[in-house]
């Protein structure tokens, strides 16, 4: 598994970038992952993020569009605003989480 | 006497129904089975309907004919399960109680659930996924005359992910049969990156949709349909305008899942993957297109969890260990027009990849790669659903993925 240095910090990442251990990932990371893919966080963000973290804990998979409307009460369209073009992919590269699983 | 209770009578609820009956003593047992629809449908027949190839009447069975003796049918629709109480409460106000209950109520387009995709359904929105829209889309077909053909799909799991695109290559071939081909655009609009969601076929799978000139619309979120302007609209703001758009709805389980709290957002009952049995309470199982598990919502994924289900399940109530672990095995023919047709085979773990496909009585078929003896093979197949597969009877497929013939692509 191939790993990157971000903030000078060594972590490991799939081949598209995506964070693969859970316990590497700090604020500080995400912030970092957001600069990268251009996005600038705000409080509404980072209140997505940690959704997001927690969701994965109880779940054991990354949450999708869907599931962040119903279960963490973010509208669709809001998503979109807040991570433009592929929300789902944008919040779990920030979040330091797998990619939302393809559907089969 | 303990009480099985299954829900439903598709593919999946009959199969069990059949087998269970065979495994669990009479005198111990009693099984009883809620048939939400009087008709058994022949679903594959669907993609073909549209196209007039497929006389509509002959997609059409009565479920009954494929319950087996010793098992009571009860025709009611499902309001709500309580799992503490391990009951059942039916349409017309009855209770069934159960020791185990085993939901197989499958998969339903839900056109209401997207803003707009309903005001004009039979209009210029169609469908083909229910007995109903098939048979009005073939209306609509045999009079279109031209010009913006729109396939949409709304979002993932839909059942039988490949018929889409199905439906793009025998769409293709039927506008061109009838001199049409040249006066229609036809755009493939899909919420995935790409023409499928796996690397290897979605490569050979765009391909065949390039080929064919048909354009790809990739990750399109809808948003709405907008009956003015007739066009899709997506969250990101982008519009695919059409005359005629063929749409696969939001999936969804069934309500009784979500509100008796056994669900996920869209109401699949949330189980284990390998074994089947709900992740909360162990007397409730989920087979089929209804359960939450990540691969294929398809016939053939049904037939392969029958051939480990039940025997689990006669381990689980002796209180011994579910030892059949199911893979997420799925093999697909996709039909590509003039005749043609491809396979594909896949589970949890290994993406559809090129080569060979082991098949008994015909001999190895080609692996994502057209021919027309994968064609005759999905022509062939509806004999041995009725008379074989429903019936629990053995067909010579494994339920377990085989690598024999399969191409593994490099890491570079």
């Amino acid at each position: 598994m191939p790993t990157t240095t971000l903030s000078g910090h060594e972590v490991h990442v799939d081949d598209e970038g995506f964070m693969t251990e859970y316990d590497e990932w700090t604020e500080e990371l995400g912030a970092e992952l957001a600069k990268q893919i251009g996005i600038d966080m705000t409080e509404a963000h980072w209140a997505l993020i940690r959704f997001l973290r927690e969701d994965y804990l109880v779940k054991g998979e990354t949450a999708t569009t869907r599931r962040v409307q119903a279960a963490g009460g973010v509208p669709v369209k809001q998503q979109f605003a807040l991570f433009p073009k592929k929300p789902a992919k944008k919040m779990a590269y920030i979040a330091g989480l797998p990619k939302p699983a393809g559907c089969v | 006497m303990r009480k099985l209770v299954i829900l439903g009578s598709g593919t999946a609820g009959t199969i069990a129904a059949n087998k269970l009956r065979r495994l669990l003593p009479r005198d111990e047992w009693d099984i009883a089975i809620v048939e939400q629809q009087g008709t058994h449908y022949y679903q594959p027949a669907f993609l073909f309907i549209p196209f007039g190839k497929y006389r509509a009447e002959k997609s059409k069975k009565p479920a009954s004919k494929y319950i087996p003796a010793g098992v009571t049918r009860v025709s009611a629709s499902v309001e709500k399960v309580d799992p503490e109480a391990k009951t059942v409460s039916l349409s017309e106000g009855t209770t069934l109680e159960y020791d185990y209950l085993v939901i197989a109520t499958g998969t339903t387009p839900r056109p209401d659930q997207t803003p707009g995709m309903e005001d004009d359904w039979h209009g210029t929105v169609h469908s083909f996924y229910t007995y109903d829209d098939a048979v009005a889309l073939r209306d609509k077909l045999a009079d279109f005359e031209g010009g913006r053909l729109v396939i949409h799909i709304t979002e993932m799991p839909i059942k039988c992910p490949v018929a889409p695109l199905e439906f793009a290559f025998l769409v293709d071939d039927y506008l061109t049969k009838r001199g049409l081909r040249d006066k229609t655009d036809i755009t493939f609009v899909t919420p995935l990156p790409g023409a499928f969601t796996k690397p290897v076929a979605a490569a050979s799978l765009g391909g065949m949709l390039e080929k064919r000139g048909i354009v790809l619309e990739s990750d399109f979120m809808v948003e709405s349909i907008d009956n003015n302007k007739h066009a899709v609209v997506s969250y990101d703001e982008r519009e695919v305008p059409f005359d005629l758009l063929v749409t696969i709805p939001l999936n969804m389980g069934a309500d009784f899942v979500g509100e008796s709290g056994l669900g996920d957002e869209l109401n699949f009952v949330t189980v284990d993957k390998q074994t089947l049995v709900h992740d909360t309470y162990d007397t409730i199982f989920a087979i089929g297109d209804a359960a939450n598990i990540p691969t294929s919502k398809a016939g053939a994924v049904a037939h392969y969890e029958m051939d480990l289900f039940p025997e689990n399940f006669v381990k689980h109530i002796a209180g011994k260990e579910m030892t059949e672990k199911f893979d997420g095995h799925a093999t697909c023919f996709i039909e590509s027009g003039a005749g043609k047709g491809m396979l594909i085979d896949f589970n949890y773990e290994t993406q559809p990849l090129t080569g060979s496909f082991p098949f008994a009585f015909m001999g190895p078929l080609p692996l994502l790669k057209e021919s027309r003896f994968n064609h005759m093979g999905k022509v062939g197949f509806e004999w041995a659903y009725w008379n074989l597969l429903l019936k629990g009877r053995p067909i010579p497929m494994s339920p377990h993925l085989s690598m024999s013939g399969k191409v593994v692509p490099s890491d570079d």
